[in-house]
């Protein structure tokens, strides 16, 4: 390959491979740290021995905290990625993966499942699951026909569901019992803290797929930014591609927020900053979207495991408390 | 000489309303060919349809010979090649990579460009003039230079047939003519053929070999540039007083408004 011209392929290589190591090294950090103290010695030496021997420390490492590790960065990599489709599809630079109402009827579908007294996993993950698939559906039925391509009647359907919906989630909690507030409350903000291996390997199996399929979309997502049109006439077939985007994105987005609550900013800022730095393209952006977001989630969640609080704090107290900030300060920096 | 785009008896409604009604007309290979007309006359719906972006509902097109239902989209991407009116882009893309993604109707589906693709690319920013834009962001071009890196994104696609929507609008009168010359040249050096939608009536004069003139949705004129522009014909089209008289260079006919003459007329046109 000539050097003026470097190829596509290198570069998304080379931008994988940088994310990549970028994310094992916040897994490390992730594993090495909790309620039990650590070090990254400790799991680097608990990773290499294989003497079958099982001290306290691996069995908290492995048991407790990979799972834990696993989950964020799956649910990381797909609220991320959420965010960047959302926001092509949209062609808004502010979209997020909320936006479309799932994570209103994934919350209502949640607090039914935590007031009708289910345990967290595998019965709140069903609920919420069918509260976002409800709304899609609903959604796909309200702008059915040819305005499904009309970016803003997508936009303004997803914003009433989102509104009518956080009216029925004050209603359910204004009825709720006081022992079932807590659930609620850290439902919404986001919270990892049930999680186990089982859920963590369910997730994997179902976001991995979807990663690869939307990948498969990074050309023609770069064409759809330049408007609908334009990518009709470049040989897209916009209907089917935005359709398909649409709907597998949604569905990973309705599988985390079932898993784990509604965690803020991840879709928001991870993208922005990843445009800021490579530029439009998402052949770069789909991988490191994916494992920025990973590493993203997987850091936030260390506070959320060692600062002092009652019990644990939800993750998406992190996310948004540093999410938020960073924005403002990247739009800030990004319109001059 | 061999026919480009031909189109028979198209009627276009937009909910319930006809946007064209029984328009024919054909296109000949390595023509320049400018459709003009009033605002709402169907200018715009007509060239989204020989563009591939809107749907034959009524009535036949043709492109070189062959029905456009007859061909692949991707194929359909290769021949036509379609340049809006410079549209603002939120997202930063640079003007090599935006030049460079008219390629994607040659290549695969994720796009991987290589080293033949870079140099199409290049020499479409050559041919258009703005290599030296080439690492600017797209979104922070001037109107005139978005509209070139538009149209070297068209170059890139290697089209048999470039279709521009107003192409000239809201640029100054340098941007225009380098608009108006690059067609030209695309025409003769390429052997393109040219369709733009133009409402500059005296640039059309200039460089159309043929012009057709549609109001309501229907063609009232078609033929070389005296022809269409002359006397009640215009007048009529855009229900104002012109004035027709020669250009001082060259033997182009050459129209002015003439101020406080509009006339209303009883149809509703100029309504979208």
């Amino acid at each position: 390959m000539n050097e003026a011209y470097p190829s596509i392929l290198r570069r998304v290589a080379i931008v994988t491979i940088v994310f990549a190591v970028i994310l094992i090294g916040a897994m490390l950090v992730g594993l090495s740290s909790g309620a039990a103290g650590s070090s990254i010695e400790a799991v680097w030496q608990s990773l290499w021995r294989n003497d079958g021997s099982e001290g306290m420390m691996d069995a908290i490492i492995w048991k407790i905290r990979f799972p834990r590790v696993l989950l964020a960065a799956m649910v990381g990599a797909a609220l991320s990625l959420g965010g960047l489709v959302f926001q092509a599809l949209l062609k808004n630079p502010l979209a997020e993966p909320y936006i479309l109402g799932i994570s209103g009827g994934s919350a209502i579908g949640a607090i039914i499942g935590i007031l009708l007294g289910f345990s967290h996993f595998p019965g709140v993950s069903l609920t919420a699951f069918a509260g976002s698939f409800a709304t899609l559906v609903l959604i796909l039925l309200m702008s059915s026909g040819q305005s499904i391509i009309i970016k803003d009647s997508l936009l303004l359907s997803g914003v009433m569901v989102n509104a009518f919906c956080s009216a029925v989630i004050l209603f359910l909690i204004s009825i709720a019992q006081d022992s079932r507030l807590h659930n609620i409350m850290f439902w919404l903000m986001g919270d990892f803290s049930s999680s186990n291996i089982h859920q963590a390997m369910i997730l994997c199996l179902l976001l991995l797929p979807c990663f690869l399929l939307v990948f498969r979309f990074s050309g023609v997502m770069n064409l759809l930014l330049l408007g609908n049109e334009m990518a009709q006439t470049m040989g897209v077939n916009v209907r089917s591609a935005t359709i398909t985007l649409f709907i597998v994105t949604s569905f990973m987005v309705s599988v985390t927020v079932s898993h784990c609550g509604l965690i803020g900013f991840v879709g928001l800022v991870i993208p922005h900053l990843l445009r800021l730095i490579f530029g439009a393209d998402h052949r770069i952006l789909v991988p490191a979207s994916i494992m920025g977001g990973a590493a993203y989630v997987v850091l936030c969640d260390v506070p959320a495991r060692i600062l002092p609080s009652q019990g644990e704090m939800p993750v998406g107290v992190i996310t948004a408390i540093i999410g938020a900030p960073l924005f403002i300060i990247l739009l800030k920096r990004s319109k001059r | 000489m061999k026919t480009a785009v031909e189109i028979n008896h198209l009627n276009f409604s937009y909910r319930n309303t006809l946007v064209l009604n029984d328009i024919s007309f054909s296109v000949r290979e390595g023509e320049f060919f400018i459709i003009i007309g009033p605002n709402g006359s169907g200018k715009t719906t007509l060239v989204k349809i020989i563009s591939n972006i809107i749907g034959i509902q009524n009535g036949s097109l043709t492109i070189f010979g062959q029905p456009v239902r007859d061909y692949t989209k991707r194929l359909l991407a290769r021949k036509v090649a379609y340049v809006p009116q410079a549209p603002e882009v939120d997202f930063p893309f640079s003007v090599r990579e935006l030049v460079l993604m008219g390629r994607a109707p040659h290549i695969g589906l994720l796009g991987i460009e290589g080293k033949k693709d870079h140099e199409i690319a290049d020499r479409a920013m050559a041919f258009t003039g703005i290599e030296h834009l080439a690492d600017r962001r797209v979104g922070r071009l001037s109107g005139g230079e978005r509209q070139m890196a538009y149209i070297a994104m068209a170059v890139c696609r290697e089209p048999e047939v470039i279709v521009l929507d107003e192409p000239t609008a809201s640029l100054d009168y340098a941007h225009q003519v380098s608009v108006m010359d690059l067609m030209e040249k695309m025409k003769t050096e390429k052997k393109v053929t040219v369709i733009m939608v133009s409402h500059d009536i005296n640039l059309a004069a200039m460089y159309g070999d043929r012009l057709l003139l549609v109001k309501d949705g229907r063609k009232l004129c078609i033929g070389k540039a005296p022809d269409v522009i002359s006397g009640n014909i215009l007048e009529e089209a855009y229900n104002c007083d012109l004035v027709f008289d020669k250009s001082p260079v060259g033997d182009f006919p050459r129209v002015i408004p003439l101020p406080g003459r509009y006339k209303p007329s009883d149809d509703k046109n100029g309504e979208k």
